[in-house]
């Protein structure tokens, strides 16, 4: 009964801050006098202080549905109750940043637009928005993926063959050391297309580094591991496919996931400095016209974006390195 | 209760091995010779740097003599095979596989397994490790990872089965209870096997023969049979009398001096 009626009150708490920042939306004018453009979107006529009510009202939605989803779960359940203040900070938050950057105009324009301003780029052009998004999504899963598969072929080869190791090592290591951008004037003179040159760019900065860790981790490999494969019957492809490769993948997951906050990095400034779409493309675009709402906006598809990507890459992790945890079946 | 023929499984001639670490050469084995029977029980003990793991990893074809040739029956070894089963002293098990997929490496490096991967629950169930075929390495116990390594060399029907001091690292309840164990597999499979370790009790309790081996270089002192009936009570008046003949033998071949007191 107890904990019934705090989950109810963390409920009301974590959707009172939004609640309230959109109460404020509504019964505050704006101070300057600012029109709203109506955009259709999906059908209905809207303007940005309408959609970012909606959002409001989205995210308080979900919050509700998830109280409701979690509440089955004893640990979900402590878990949304420990979340409830911060989702009220979040609203208060945003409350205040209407406040200032909307309603009230305190925070220098146009730099700092509030929050509806960042949703007027949503409705205004969101299918462009999407557009790049999805460049940029190629353009790093091109890269990603090539400079990944590349990088642990080339660390398997320098961990296994001495030779290799010897010539290819060194290379490693000097080109480690040179952020991969650095590369751009060649890629985009030699490679026909500028989405080629910025694949190779990401692929670059991703290959060098989860060819090091495979490397490291290959070499690390138990010569006890390796011997008892020999006296399995297993042969040299055997010992690196079903034990090298197996006993480096805690390795490789490493370099897999600090070169992905690299390829972000890379990504971004490859679609800044020449790029015909990308996030990166659409800020620089607006930043020329001073529609900083669009950069804002930007940015938080990137955010958005680079999230999913890290999480997706975090569960494939937890899945392969699954062994590793002591968790009893 | 001796299951041996006189048929000859493996033959040991002239194997020297030397180690030269830059400057220093170390006469790790000096002049072997040895030929073990079909179905005996071997147990190789003496002082740490006597040879006894360098000889085991020669039979295994881990490692190859300056001279001297090894042969399992007439065939010279040259290299790693599943016909010499090789036990480790900590498993050298597969952390990344469950206990069940690690008793099917052996048919997986060989190309077997879909032709004989209906084998696997025979050799779960012959080293008790039912209830744990889909745990990691991580989550079982070190009696429990041995009895997993032994069932991983098992699967590939070894002529010989070579153990490198699998007990060592083991507390005496378990390490009974392997014993046992592999008592009970050489029994129902007449697997030759051949025990490196630094236990003599361990030695006397399982072994048809003992040798022992001296340090600098590695030789063979002695070898001593052992004529008893298993299973072999540890407190029975032939067993204890022939742990102390056979410690006695173990001092004076590692040449333990009694120490000098300068005062």
């Amino acid at each position: 009964m107890k904990t019934g009626g705090k989950y109810i009150l963390s409920v009301i708490l974590g959707s009172l801050g939004f609640a309230l920042a959109a109460i404020l939306n509504i019964i505050v004018p704006v101070k300057a006098d600012v029109s709203f453009e109506k955009h259709i979107v999906a059908g209905y006529l809207v303007d940005s202080n309408e959609a970012y009510r909606i959002v409001l009202l989205a995210i308080i939605i979900l919050f509700i549905l998830k109280a409701i989803l979690d509440y089955r779960d004893e640990a979900r359940r402590k878990k949304y109750i420990r979340g409830a203040k911060f989702r009220f900070v979040m609203g208060i938050l945003l409350f205040v940043w209407d406040a200032l950057g909307t309603k009230y105009q305190i925070l220098t324009q146009p730099f700092f637009p509030g929050p509806a301003g960042i949703m007027e780029a949503f409705i205004s052009e969101g299918d462009f928005l999407w557009k790049n998004t999805l460049y940029s999504l190629r353009l790093y899963l091109y890269g990603f993926i090539i400079g990944t598969f590349a990088g642990i072929v080339t660390g398997t080869l320098v961990g296994w063959f001495k030779r290799v190791d010897y010539w290819i090592s060194p290379i490693l290591k000097v080109l480690g050391v040179v952020p991969a951008v650095v590369w751009m004037p060649f890629a985009l003179t030699l490679l026909p297309t500028a989405f080629g040159a910025a694949v190779f760019l990401i692929a670059v900065s991703v290959w060098i580094l989860v060819a090091t860790l495979t490397a490291a981790g290959v070499k690390e490999t138990p010569k006890r591991q390796l011997e008892a494969a020999r006296t399995l019957g297993g042969g040299q492809a055997y010992q690196v496919f079903h034990v090298a490769l197996p006993h480096a993948m805690p390795q490789i997951f490493t370099g897999i996931t600090t070169a992905n906050g690299y390829a972000f990095t890379t990504l971004v400034m490859a679609e800044m400095m020449g790029q015909p779409g990308g996030l990166g493309y659409y800020i620089n675009a607006s930043k020329v016209w001073s529609a900083y709402y669009k950069v804002f906006a930007a940015i938080i598809v990137m955010a958005i974006m680079f999230s999913i990507i890290t999480t997706l890459l975090e569960k494939l992790q937890n899945y392969m390195l699954r062994w590793q945890k002591g968790v009893l079946k | 209760m001796s299951t041996t023929n006189d048929e000859i499984i493996l033959k040991i001639e002239n194997v020297n091995r030397i180690y030269n670490d830059g400057d220093t050469e170390t006469e790790a084995l000096s002049d072997i010779n040895l030929e073990i029977k079909k179905g005996e029980f071997i147990s190789i003990i003496g002082a740490s740097g006597c040879g006894k793991t360098t000889l085991l990893r020669l039979i295994a074809g881990l490692d190859k003599p300056q001279s001297g040739d090894l042969y399992l029956y007439d065939e010279k070894i040259k290299g790693a095979d599943p016909k010499r089963g090789y036990v480790f002293q900590n498993g050298g098990l597969y952390e990344w596989l469950t206990v069940e997929q690690n008793i099917a490496a052996g048919l997986k490096a060989r190309h077997v397994y879909k032709k004989e991967k209906h084998r696997i629950p025979n050799y779960v169930e012959m080293m008790g490790l039912n209830g744990f075929e889909n745990v990691f390495i991580h989550q079982i116990s070190g009696g429990m990872a041995q009895r997993v390594a032994i069932a991983r060399s098992l699967i590939n029907n070894p002529e010989v089965l070579l153990l490198d001091e699998p007990m060592g690292a083991l507390d005496n309840f378990t390490r009974a209870a392997l014993q046992d164990k592999i008592l009970e597999i050489k029994a129902k499979k007449n697997i030759t096997m051949i025990l490196v370790t630094h236990d003599i009790d361990e030695a006397l309790y399982l072994s048809d023969r003992i040798i022992i081996m001296t340090p600098r270089p590695g030789k063979i002192s002695e070898i001593i049979d052992v004529k008893m009936n298993h299973p072999r009570n540890r407190n029975g008046v032939d067993y204890v009398e022939l742990r102390k003949k056979l410690l006695e033998k173990f001092h004076l071949a590692s040449e333990v001096k009694e120490p000098e007191y300068t005062i």
